[in-house]
């Protein structure tokens, strides 16, 4: 029974892994701003919840596993915000020229 | 003994090229970022001794720590006097070279002429 | 143990991002990649079994001076019609090598040449704990076994920022810092602060609260509340304190007057310069870092909002 659930936290660690690498990818490769966000924000989201689900069967008590849970909703309350404020600026921007 | 003779010599390297910036950046907006490199790694260097000193159960020695918290506190103060400086220097001069003749070369904003007085 | 490897590349990855901060040609990059350079010293900080001191990295070291350094890059664009800066002379940057080369060669023979023995001060740190009634020992440190040098501290920040209020323009003297930030009251960021302000609010006290037992602390907590007042005054839905307003200065100096109370109280009829007795020693150490919280997160929003640019 623990190595199963040793093996499914791996599984997803490292399947949110692969998500971030792919974000990291695609801030380096994608040409303009808005693509970028639009990569990061899968890093951002469906890697870390990822992460994090993988490192809920490791956690000893249901409160840090909450706290966990809490950074990841935190996390993705911030880049929402965030991406939209940098993809707005950067639209004016673009107008501008 | 924890062995912390690699985190030194990372720390040693970090704070070698914060001096190395310190010295060579032409902007001070530039300096004042290779200060706080300096900074954080002799903050680093703090922990080294602090995990050195791992004892009682502790993971690592406290008194360090507390001494390097008051010292991250108070270099955050110092870097925003430094801002408001430069800020200031900006309004005044129209620019933050502080070699003359470059700067006289390419500024022509920020006109406050009241000085410091 | 962490595992040789990754302990390698973590530092391999803070030299790097640290290169990138001293070498790049953009400031705003520079900015940027020190704020992810603090985050990973502050994981290092973690490595090094120092998790009081990981949080205050995170939280000031890399996130408070990055706002403050981004805003400065900011405004130092709008102000200065620089040129390209000139470019520094090969002879200054051999002299700069040489120089950083031979600091760093002396700290790396010093650190290898670290004994197998340490000293240290933690088996009587651990001793004296249960005295002051805390189950953080850095904590204990702070505010009990060094408590001077926080106390100290406080009037330092308080110096910084009577140096930044003194680079006023005339016109400006004893006014508001800042200039008065105008954002979209239906938009984006006023919705952000709205939600995310009283979460951080609760989550700063949750963290200066539990540093009595558990890694935080006041540093920390006060860190967290100052950053929910910025975010409030980027949206738009508070402004900064005039700083002649009466309220401003006296939490201003709430933080070194309660400690310096206690102390001469502790003097006077106790046994001597902020030596706790055991009985009251948990609810004294409440007390001050209570004020001292209120203190450092006010100090923290005005280092932050600079210099009077306004009138009151």
């Amino acid at each position: 029974m623990n190595t199963l659930v040793t093996l499914a936290s791996a599984g997803a660690i490292a399947a949110g892994l692969v998500f971030f690498v792919a974000g990291s990818a695609g801030l380096l490769r994608f040409p303009d701003t808005l693509t970028r966000l639009h990569a990061l924000t899968k890093a951002d989201n469906v890697g870390l919840g990822l992460i994090v689900l993988g490192l809920l069967p490791q956690v000893d008590g249901v409160l840090t596993g909450l706290k966990l849970i809490a950074i990841w909703a935190l996390v993705l309350f911030g880049s929402a915000a965030v991406s939209q404020l940098i993809a707005r600026a950067s639209y004016r921007d673009r107008e501008r020229r | 003994m924890p062995d912390t003779t690699q985190f030194g010599i990372a720390s040693a390297v970090l704070i070698g090229l914060g001096i190395y910036g310190l010295i060579v950046s032409p902007q001070p907006l530039r300096k004042l970022l290779a200060l706080n490199v300096i900074g954080t790694g002799a903050f680093l260097l703090f922990g080294i001794v602090a995990r050195r000193g791992a004892a009682a159960g502790f993971g690592a020695d406290p008194v360090p720590q507390a001494l390097v918290i008051t010292g991250i506190v108070v270099a955050f103060a110092a870097t925003a006097l430094a801002a408001a400086l430069l800020l200031r220097l900006a309004r005044v001069a129209g620019t933050t070279a502080l070699d003359r003749e470059a700067g006289a070369e390419g500024s022509s904003g920020g006109a406050d002429e009241t000085g410091i007085r | 143990m962490n595992p040789a490897a990754f302990d390698l590349g973590i530092a391999l990855l803070v030299v790097a991002i640290a290169a990138f901060v001293i070498f790049t040609r953009d400031a705003y990059a520079a900015v940027v990649a020190f704020v992810a350079y603090g985050l990973l010293v502050s994981l290092r900080w973690v490595m090094l079994h120092a998790v009081d001191v990981a949080m205050t990295e995170a939280a000031i070291g890399s996130g408070l001076t990055g706002v403050l350094l981004l805003g400065t890059a900011a405004r130092l664009r709008d102000e200065c019609a620089d040129g390209p800066p000139a470019r520094t002379g090969t002879g200054l940057r051999v002299v700069a090598g040489i120089v950083a080369l031979t600091v760093t060669g002396l700290l790396v023979a010093a650190v290898v040449g670290f004994g197998e023995t340490a000293p240290t001060l933690a088996p009587q740190a651990a001793a004296a704990l249960p005295a002051t009634g805390l189950g953080n020992p850095v904590t204990a440190v702070l505010i009990a076994y060094r408590a001077t040098d926080t106390l100290l501290e406080k009037v330092v920040l308080v110096l910084a920022l009577l140096g930044i209020w003194s680079l006023a323009a005339d016109g400006a003297w004893g006014g508001r810092p800042g200039r008065k930030q105008r954002a979209d009251p239906d938009g984006g960021l006023a919705y952000f602060a709205r939600r995310l302000v009283p979460v951080g609010v609760l989550v700063g006290l949750y963290v200066f609260w539990v540093g009595a037992n558990h890694p935080g602390g006041a540093f920390q907590g006060a860190t967290i509340l100052a950053a929910m007042w910025l975010l409030a005054m980027m949206a738009g839905l508070a402004d900064v304190p005039s700083i002649r307003e009466v309220r401003v200065r006296a939490v201003l100096v709430a933080g070194a007057a309660v400690f310096l109370a206690v102390g001469l109280a502790l003097l006077g009829f106790g046994d001597g310069f902020l030596a706790y007795p055991p009985a009251f020693a948990k609810a004294l150490i409440v007390g001050i870092e209570v004020a001292m919280t209120a203190t450092v997160a006010v100090t923290l929003v005005l280092l932050i909002a600079g210099t009077p640019e306004r009138k009151a």
